[in-house]
């Protein structure tokens, strides 16, 4: 006999999927889903819709056309004869050259405003205090705008440069007469070589073979640099007693740059000025160097708080530590509290970084021919096709800050306290 | 789903457009009670906020004509400044009704922006002008030169154009309106601005010292600038197109905005009835009231009173009628019989 039988069999209903709460959270997720998706397709229906209305079809044609307009930045060669798709790389490479000097000088400035910040002097900390609180509160694009003018209006005119007769030039060239500092931006020389590589073009992008000679001495001189300082630490673990390195680091680090210098025989191309404006060497236009200035400046105050709350997030008995074991203070925050303030730093410092890369589309306000200024600005006006060159440019801005993110996500990795 | 979310913000910038039915501009003027002209931020003697906010100009009274007709109150118009770049998009989107603007009448704005210029209110040309102190009498000479330059605009095309063709170089320094272009010209940032001529006669008649700046005498392009609608709603178009060429025709016949009323009297010219509304029914064919073009002489004058008193001989701007002279005055204004 059996005491208890099985509980009846219950068979699927309909209203289950409503008032049975094993179906119910299903059933919502799906009808919410449904919903999305039916808004979404609406909104396309309606892009489509409206297209057709005003007769333009979705194509990305235009951006084979000639241009027909010039830039003034180029890294490398364009003419108004080229098309927008060059255009479109003069810009990308526009805006990461602000980006990635941005983000260089942003890190260093900001490393070393937060750690002031946290001084015992109370002047520099206050002083520190004040940097970061003016320029974190200000938005950027009045800074931008602020740097811009400041450079333009208080720096001299070319013509300034010109000696008259027996009258001295309002104006002279800086660093012993090689930069020329104008209201339209900063001559500043250029490296020029005798006897050239050569080089080749991939898609229309130049390589230069100089270029990547100098560059692969330098990694290999660096690289040398540090097998020497390693093999340097191993012997004074062995031994006790540390060899000298400096002059052999030195000579590693500067002759070989040197000797390829000499054999390619490099010179500087040094502007000077000739009719309206300084020929020869590389033209560093102002709204360049204000975007770059600006932003830096801007965000380096953030970079500041993020670094001060990275150190104090370190136990004070790590510095008391280090202290007892007689660390200077100087050797106790880059032995033992960076190293540990990175794993808390990093995080925040990567949307930092994002932040600039996108905010350099402020570069309008000062005509900077970034992305934003050649693809979404011209070209866009130009050939009327705000939906596509829209599109096309957010789809960049995306894939260069998820790039990033990538990018510092596996450093910070890296980084991390390994729990093994 | 990043694809969708993409796809998602695009078409919720694009469905505000939608709102906006190709046919039906007149009938969304009416039931406002107001005209939504797209107008320049700020050109003096051609579309600016005087100094109590007033819009006045060339561009602007021909605004307040079409606003007249339409609605018979000239006061009627909301001024919705528009740049070089921006202008397009806010007739496409239906932001604006029509655009005043000193806009040039180009083949592929016809066809890939999808708009329709209906006349020609302004012939003009692209110059150049320079600091008199920088010694330069003509714009062969600006080798090497700054260049101050609108963006979005056919005068950025044309510069390149130019000094390609004359083999000389320039870096320009592209600015987004006329008053930053007159700052950075100001501040040296360029060694010249270049934009319509009447443009710069404009921008030169505001600086404080216009008689050390010069306009170079090369003309580089040709700039026919005139009202813009949408394509596809004609019937506007013809509205728009009719109001100007009724001042015209009012210049012509010495219609004025002064003795309109004494000539309505008198007149026994049939084309001048007919303009005036009183014979036939023209105005009411294209979905007006019959006197609808008087009272767009009435508001600012015919074609040669608004010149005058904008930008003509004698105010700041100091324009020559040239090309613009009518047709009867060896100049290009030409209206089609109003029959």
């Amino acid at each position: 006999m059996a005491l208890a039988h099985d509980a009846p069999k219950e068979s699927f209903r309909l209203s289950m999927l409503i008032y049975d709460t094993r179906y119910r959270a299903i059933t919502i997720q799906v009808f919410v889903l449904i919903l999305v998706a039916a808004f979404f397709a609406w909104l396309l229906n309606n892009t489509i819709e409206n297209l057709a209305i005003r007769g333009k079809e979705f194509n990305y044609g235009f951006l084979w056309q000639r241009a027909g307009y010039d830039i003034g930045q180029q890294l490398i060669p364009y003419t108004n004869d080229s098309t927008h798709f060059r255009a479109l790389l003069i810009g990308l490479l526009n805006t990461l050259a602000v980006a990635v000097l941005g983000c260089i000088f942003a890190t260093l400035l900001g490393v070393l405003i937060g750690v002031l910040r946290l001084s015992k002097n109370w002047l520099v900390s206050r002083l520190m205090t004040v940097y970061v609180e003016v320029f974190r509160n200000v938005p950027v694009l009045l800074w931008i705008l602020l740097a811009y003018v400041v450079l333009s209006e208080v720096t001299p005119s070319p013509r300034d440069f010109k000696a008259a007769e027996g009258v001295e030039p309002a104006a002279s060239m800086v660093l012993g007469g090689t930069v020329a500092i104008t209201n339209r931006g900063t001559n500043i020389p250029a490296p020029l070589v005798d006897h050239s590589l050569g080089g080749f073009e991939i898609g229309g992008i130049p390589v230069n073979f100089t270029v990547l000679a100098f560059i692969a001495v330098m990694i290999a001189s660096f690289w040398a640099n540090a097998r020497i300082l390693t093999a340097a630490r191993l012997k004074q673990e062995a031994t006790g007693d540390r060899p000298t390195t400096w002059w052999k680091s030195l000579l590693v680090l500067f002759a070989p740059i040197i000797a390829l210098s000499l054999v390619l025989g490099l010179h500087w191309d040094i502007p000077a000025l000739a009719g309206f404006n300084f020929k020869g060497g590389i033209l560093v236009a102002h709204s360049f160097t204000a975007l770059l200035v600006a932003l830096t400046l801007y965000t380096s105050a953030f970079i500041a708080e993020i670094v001060r709350a990275g150190i104090l997030a370190i136990s004070k008995g790590q510095s008391e530590a280090a202290f007892a074991l007689g660390l200077r203070p100087g050797r106790t925050m880059q032995l033992v509290i960076l190293p540990q303030a990175l794993r808390v730093i990093i995080p925040p410092l990567i949307s930092q970084y994002l932040n600039i890369t996108k905010n350099t589309s402020l570069g309008i306000a000062v005509s900077y021919l970034d992305l934003r200024g050649t693809l979404g600005g011209i070209s866009l006006n130009q050939t009327g096709r705000e939906l596509e060159c829209m599109l096309l440019m957010m789809a960049i801005y995306l894939t260069l800050s998820l790039t990033i993110s990538t990018v510092m996500n596996f450093y910070n990795k890296s980084v991390q306290l390994k729990v093994r | 789903m990043k694809t969708t979310y993409l796809l998602g913000a695009i078409a919720a910038a694009t469905m505000v457009a939608g709102a906006a039915s190709a046919q039906a501009t007149l009938e969304a003027v009416k039931a406002r009670g107001e005209l939504i002209c797209g107008s320049n931020t700020g050109l003096t003697g051609f579309g600016a906020p005087d100094a109590n906010g007033n819009w006045a100009g060339f561009d602007v009274d021909l605004c307040r004509a079409v606003a007249a007709a339409v609605l018979g109150d000239a006061t009627k118009v909301k001024f919705v400044p528009t740049t070089g770049e921006t202008r397009f998009t806010a007739l496409q989107s239906g932001e604006v009704d029509v655009l005043i603007r000193n806009s040039t009448w180009t083949a592929s704005r016809d066809s890939e922006l999808a708009l329709d210029f209906v006349a020609v209110n302004y012939y003009d040309g692209q110059g150049f002008m320079v600091k008199k102190d920088l010694g330069v009498s003509s714009a062969k000479e600006l080798d090497g030169a700054t260049v101050c330059i609108q963006t979005g605009t056919t005068t950025e095309l044309n510069l390149a154009d130019f000094f390609k063709q004359n083999n000389i170089t320039y870096q320009p320094v592209t600015i987004a309106d006329d008053a930053e272009g007159q700052r950075q010209y100001l501040a040296g940032a360029c060694d010249a601005y270049t934009t319509d001529a009447s443009g710069l006669a404009a921008s030169r008649a505001t600086l404080p010292d216009a008689e050390n700046h010069i306009i170079l005498p090369e003309i580089i392009s040709k700039e026919p600038l005139g009202p813009v609608v949408r394509h596809g709603d004609n019937n506007w178009g013809d509205i728009v197109r009719w109001t100007y060429y009724s001042l015209l025709i009012a210049e012509e016949k010495g219609i004025t905005k002064a003795n309109v009323e004494e000539v309505a009297a008198s007149t026994n010219d049939e084309e001048v009835k007919r303009l005036l509304g009183l014979s036939g029914d023209m105005a009411v064919k294209f979905g007006l009231d019959n006197d609808a073009f008087k009272r767009a002489i009435l508001a600012g004058g015919n074609y040669g009173e608004i010149f005058a008193t904008n930008i003509g001989e004698g105010t700041s701007i100091n324009l020559a009628r040239g090309l613009n002279a009518l047709w009867t005055q060896g100049g290009l204004q030409y209206a089609p019989p109003f029959r």
